[in-house]
């Protein structure tokens, strides 16, 4: 064991003095490294965090679980249950008209409160009429329990004026969007009326206004009470709709299915509900790892021209080291420990490297259309990017020191020493 | 007078290629222990290629080499390294030092790679080494701040290093001047007369040839 670390001790020693002879050229192809691994920080960084900063918007912008008032597949009809090998048939059958909503909508509620880490609350939404000014605009009226929408939606964070509070303290009043109220000149404290499609009028007013940055979302969509929508909608005691929330956002998939299997109502997790978007993403990192690895690449073959570069220099002193005793194997290692060392040192500089430019990158805000805030680049500097870039580079430094490497073990002693000088 | 070191048996040594070359013919010979032996003969006569097959630096085409009674042209590359790095130092025209290491780590690198001594007795017997050729003074000196003639000493010592019982010697004074030749080949000579030594050198030098114990002509690969 003590004769193995002297060994490497040697050959390490050796390595770093054909590095440091070549100064100006390492450098260049260590400065290679560096660079690589720093864009490949940056940019991995960037990718994973504009996908993370996605996927939490996706995640805290909507349920994680929607429960819709309908089934998946139409219900079988009566006759056909119960005359299963039919000689008649019935045509022209229709369903009976159900009305629509949840049945038992509280006791789902109920159901999934009491599970840790799950929070549900029904809603009943439906299209209203607002009149005003001689003008008719249609919104999404969705009647939630007030002190629930704090819990289950983004609607308090995205307070532009008043809050959610101000709504449980006025069971009468609303909450809408900033684009519907620049579009109206609507301002908080204002009464608006709402018609509803059973002909039922109601007044509200104004308790609230947010601004969430998608302009149609805050043009459209309006909040209040639920009982004020069942009443409005002829549907006392029904929601249309359960949303849930959990801390365990990754489990929604499975939760959404004992739903659907407990009650039969179509359950949808968030993941099914934006499976296109989600397949969209693994493409794009597939792209994004092809791109930034081709920098790498690049990079390499620096190192693998420094390498062959010494080794070609170093022909004689192969020659004259095998003829000491030296294994092919020891001058292969000799070479492959310069990649290393190359690799280690383009990571351990090319990573903070990467940070500044991940520093630099996060200064930059921009505004996107259809969103009326700047934002910041999103930055993911969570360790896994570091370990992939790291890694990544580490290795294409080891592999562009193999071939090299394996030619240097290669040469013949005799053919150097014949060739004297 | 000694034993026995190496005895080679029918030794030839031929070039595969578009024109078949042999360099070194039928060629049977023994180093005995405690002898300088000289091998001699114009240029392109096959005894630089004799030199590498005797130090196991090259295989034969046919024939055997038995160094201290065991046969090598059965080993593989890595038990005559092994071999080289024991039993074998080589000394060459040009001294072919690692020009990034001072003359003391040139001289302790087939000791720290045979790693049988620890590090402070490698440097000590260095240091004995370099005294030896009379370049204590110079341990610390990089090749290129040396004369030819002391790079040349310092490869002597190097070939010392791992105290082997065969030195090889090729063409070792032929770079260099008539007062730097006449200490190397007196250092060589007194190496080769050191108890379970031998050396063998390849020269030009007719004078230098005159001293050996053994002479061995070489002309077309044969010995004449």
């Amino acid at each position: 064991m003590g004769a193995r670390k002297s060994e490497m001790n040697l050959f390490f020693t050796i390595a770093i003095k054909h590095i440091m002879a070549r100064k100006r050229q390492s450098f260049v192809s260590l400065l290679g490294i560096i660079i690589g691994v720093g864009f490949f920080l940056a940019i991995a960084s960037l990718m994973q965090g504009s996908q993370n900063d996605f996927i939490s918007r996706l995640i805290d912008n909507s349920p994680h679980i929607t429960v819709h008032d309908e089934y998946r597949e139409a219900k079988e009809q009566p006759v056909r249950q119960l005359y299963k090998d039919r000689v008649v048939e019935l045509r022209s059958v229709q369903p009976l008209p159900e009305t629509r909503g949840i049945r038992g909508y509280k006791q789902i509620v109920e159901d999934l409160n009491s599970r840790p880490g799950v929070r549900a609350s029904a809603t009943l939404t439906g299209q209203a009429i607002l009149n005003y000014a001689g003008r008719d605009n249609a919104i999404v009226l969705n009647g939630m329990i007030p002190a629930d929408m704090k819990d289950l939606t983004t609607i308090e964070e995205n307070m532009k004026e008043g809050s959610v509070d101000d709504l449980i303290a006025n069971r009468n009043g609303v909450i809408v969007g900033a684009e519907l109220c620049r579009r109206l000149m609507l301002e908080i404290g204002d009464n608006i009326t709402l018609t509803a499609a059973t002909g039922q009028v109601r007044t509200f007013k104004i308790v609230g206004i947010f601004q969430t940055g998608s302009l149609d979302y805050d043009d459209k969509q309006a909040f209040t009470d639920i009982k004020r929508v069942q009443a409005m909608m002829n549907k006392s005691n029904r929601a249309n709709t359960v949303i849930v929330k959990m801390d365990k956002y990754n489990d929604a998939r499975a939760l959404a299915a004992e739903i659907e299997a407990k009650t039969g109502y179509k359950s949808v997790s968030w993941q099914e509900a934006s499976e296109d978007i989600l397949s969209t993403l693994v493409i794009r990192n597939v792209i994004m790892y092809t791109v930034v690895s081709a920098v790498l690449l690049v990079a390499a073959f620096g190192i693998y021209n420094i390498i062959f570069t010494i080794i070609m220099e170093k022909q004689k002193d192969i020659a004259i080291l095998k003829s000491m005793g030296f294994r092919a194997a020891d001058i292969k290692k000799i070479f492959i420990i310069q990649g290393c060392i190359l690799g280690i040192g383009g990571v351990a500089f090319g990573l903070p490297f990467g940070c500044l430019l991940m520093l630099a990158l996060g200064q930059i805000t921009f505004e996107p259309p259809g969103v009326s805030e700047p934002i910041h680049m999103p930055l993911d500097w969570s360790a896994p990017q570091f370990i992939i870039a790291g890694a990544f580079a580490f290795i294409a430094a080891v592999m562009a020191s193999y071939l090299p490497a394996k030619k240097g073990a290669d040469v013949l002693p005799v053919d150097i020493l014949r060739g004297g000088q | 007078m000694g034993g026995i070191l190496l005895d080679a048996k029918n030794l030839t040594r031929t070039l595969e290629g578009e024109i078949k070359v042999t360099l070194v013919r039928d060629v049977s010979l023994s180093i005995e222990a405690e002898h300088f032996t000289a091998v001699t003969g114009p240029s392109g006569s096959g005894k630089s290629s004799l030199l590498y097959l005797l130090g196991l630096l090259d295989k034969p085409t046919t024939g055997s080499i038995h160094v201290e009674g065991i046969e090598t042209t059965k080993l593989d590359e890595d038990r005559l390294a092994q071999f080289r790095l024991e039993k074998m130092g080589f000394i060459f025209q040009f001294h072919f030092l690692l020009p990034e290491f001072t003359a003391l780590e040139n001289v302790m690198m087939p000791m720290r790679r045979l790693g049988k001594r620890g590090i402070n007795e490698q440097k000590e017997w260095g240091m004995e080494l370099l005294e030896s050729v009379g370049l204590k003074d110079q341990a610390h000196k990089l090749p290129k701040q040396m004369s030819g003639g002391q790079n040349q000493r310092t490869a002597i010592a190097r070939a010392l290093a791992n105290d082997p019982a065969l030195v090889m010697a090729d063409e070792p004074t032929g770079n260099l001047d008539t007062h730097s030749a006449a200490t190397v080949q007196q250092i060589l000579k007194d190496i080769a007369h050191t108890p379970g030594r031998a050396v063998v050198a390849v020269t030009h030098d007719e004078s230098f040839a005159q001293q050996a114990d053994k002479r061995i002509h070489i002309v077309d690969g044969k010995i004449e």
